[in-house]
């Protein structure tokens, strides 16, 4: 499409939105691996499971929000025992764990994606809500409600996760669980049981990111790989366990994306969080405010 | 020597196999078990031998694919001209995912292979000439000298290939190359200080692996007579090329051979018999019970058992 200054604009501001959005969808790894070193390649599997719970939901009339809301503490669960598991079996073994824990989250993801598939088939499925149609006039731009809900939901969960962590005893005792754990120890807290509870809090807030992707977008099994793409990438240019830095970062992927997509079409859309990611690995794997 | 004597005894066999009236579908079937030893064994040079993980098996599957499709296209070069270029691209690309692995280690590897894949496909849905999104339809040619039928060819082709590619990794493993390679999976800081040139380690391991993956999806239009980038490009390809080599055991140029065998066998019976979604479901299941029951694989139960029973 031809360059102009509206084009851009609108752009920029659909990208600011959508950035939030992809805060939202990656602030669970930014906990998961930015600040306790697990290589999660099932975030996104889990992000679309929640989305499909949301969908569940969804069936018997429940609003996707409150839906996302009723889901956290079931995810929150999943997460504690899912983090227990892989410590019991890769980090108490120390040494080889590498290649293994890396093999097992990979292998988990494609167990829920084909568990998906097997539920409910390969089709697209969409969420129902008053808020979901209808648009938000600003002077000449439109901007689609359901990105406007995204992105509110999204500002509120980065703020209450950032205050949760640096205000609280337990959400500094993660902070710094992955700095120094001989340290946490002595300050009484037990390291095993804060990251249980980190990696609850990480997958947890899945449920509420997974109703965001379907309010935005709708879902199908296997768009958790693309968003392996996106959230790795936001976790990465924000520079590990950086909760400001994610919603720096995400902002700079939503709005290159969108950019991408009004000047170059969709087809190259999906390259821009992969480039980025590529380009951020090779030249500043630091993140722009890594620890 | 009594490598190389089975391993011509396998090529002259298959030989004599395709020159034999069994059906078809049998061909069709055995191509995807060799494919995927060829596919496990490339894949361990890297990932069982240097512990890097590569998700990026697709990458270079598709990009041999395409790389073949363009010979194909532009030349209408044979089998073997496809398969040379196929292998020398996506060399390249392996070497250049070695250049990368300078400055990333662990999971930061691997999610770049990961993005390389992507970032493929992208290039090859906006690249009209290859078929674009939508993809190819192919004509087979039907003269296959000395083969009754390309589909035949096809298989013993595979054949060579698995045994080239055991052969590789077999040397590798032996010889000061592959004892480079395991100091640097156990300590890269400790090997660079003995001595162990461990970049050009690298560099080598990732070439040989990308150039043998590639090499394995050079057939892939010929075989399916129809290409596109979607089934190309599947994360699938990763999964299963990582399932296979730690099911069967990473320390030994066999188990790859031995989780592929087992892996693509059990694969097709469930395709056929049940669905082919159940069959990535068995892949991650069996890959998440070994690694967390077996993490040697089998090699490692055989290595217990052996010791047990002594």
């Amino acid at each position: 499409m031809a360059f102009s200054v509206d084009l851009l604009i609108e752009a920029v501001i659909f990208g600011l939105l959508l950035g939030c959005f992809y805060a939202a969808v990656s602030i669970g790894l930014s906990v998961a691996f930015g600040l306790l070193d697990v290589p999660h390649v099932a975030h996104p599997a889990m992000l679309i499971l929640g989305s499909y719970g949301v969908y569940l939901l969804g069936q018997y009339g429940v609003d996707p929000i409150v839906a996302g809301l009723l889901l956290t503490p079931v995810f929150f669960f999943l997460g504690a025992g899912l983090y227990r598991m892989y410590y019991e079996t890769f980090e108490k073994r120390g040494q080889s764990a590498a290649v293994n824990g890396l093999a097992f989250f990979f292998g988990l993801a494609f167990i829920i994606e084909v568990l998906l598939v097997v539920a409910f088939g390969v089709d697209q499925r969409s969420a129902e809500a008053g808020y979901i149609g209808g648009s938000l006039k600003l002077g000449e731009f439109r901007i689609p409600f359901r990105l406007v809900v995204a992105f509110g939901v999204a500002l509120v969960l980065t703020a209450a996760l950032t205050a949760y962590l640096s205000r609280t005893f337990t959400g500094r005792a993660i902070k710094a669980v992955g700095q120094d754990e001989a340290a946490l120890r002595l300050m009484g807290a037990d390291p095993v049981r804060i990251k249980q509870i980190a990696f609850g809090i990480a997958t947890g807030v899945n449920a509420l990111a997974g109703a965001m992707l379907i309010i935005v977008t709708p879902v199908e099994p296997t768009m958790d790989r693309i968003y392996i793409g996106r959230t790795f990438c936001v976790v990465v240019l924000a520079g590990l366990g950086s909760m400001s830095g994610t919603l720096v970062a995400a902002i700079i992927l939503g709005v290159a994306e969108s950019i991408v997509l009004m000047f170059l079409g969709a087809s190259w859309a999906p390259a821009v969080a992969f480039g980025l990611l590529l380009a951020v690995l090779a030249f500043r794997p630091k993140g722009l405010f890594g620890r | 020597m009594r490598f190389w004597s089975i391993c011509a005894g396998f090529i002259v066999l298959a030989f004599g196999l395709v020159q034999s009236p069994v059906n078809d579908y049998f061909f069709f079937a055995g191509f995807v078990i060799l494919q995927a030893i060829v596919l496990a064994t490339a894949w361990n040079i890297l990932g069982g031998y240097a512990g890097y993980v590569n998700f990026g098996v697709p990458a270079f599957v598709g990009t041999g694919a395409y790389a073949a499709l363009l010979v194909h296209l532009s030349i209408s070069g044979p089998l073997i001209v496809q398969i040379l270029f196929a292998a020398l691209v996506s060399g390249a690309l392996g070497f250049l995912v070695g250049l990368i692995s300078v400055r990333l280690r662990g999971i930061f590897f691997s999610i770049a292979t990961v993005a390389l894949v992507f970032i493929m496909e992208t290039l090859v849905i906006n690249w009209r000439y290859l078929g674009g999104a939508t993809g190819l339809q192919l004509t087979r040619p039907t003269e296959a000298w000395p083969f009754d039928g390309y589909v035949r060819m096809l298989f013993w082709v595979m054949v060579v290939m698995a045994v080239i590619a055991l052969a590789i990794a077999r040397y590798i493993q032996d010889s000061h190359f592959g004892r480079g390679l395991r100091a640097l999976r156990d300590s890269e800081d400790a090997a660079e200080c003995a001595g162990v040139p461990t970049l050009r380690l690298k560099l080598m391991a990732c070439t040989v692996s990308g150039a043998l993956l590639g090499a394995a999806g050079a057939p892939m239009p010929m075989y399916m007579s129809y290409i596109e980038p979607y089934s190309s490009f599947n994360l699938v390809y990763a999964v299963s090329a990582l399932a296979m080599p730690i099911i069967g055991g990473m320390s030994h140029w066999i188990g790859p051979l031995v989780g592929a065998i087992l892996l693509a066998t059990i694969q097709q019976i469930v395709t056929v018999t049940i669905s082919s979604e159940l069959n990535v479901l068995v892949v991650g299941v069996l890959l998440v019970v070994f690694v967390i029951a077996a993490p040697d694989g089998i090699v490692g139960l055989y290595r217990k058992w052996k010791a047990s029973s002594k």
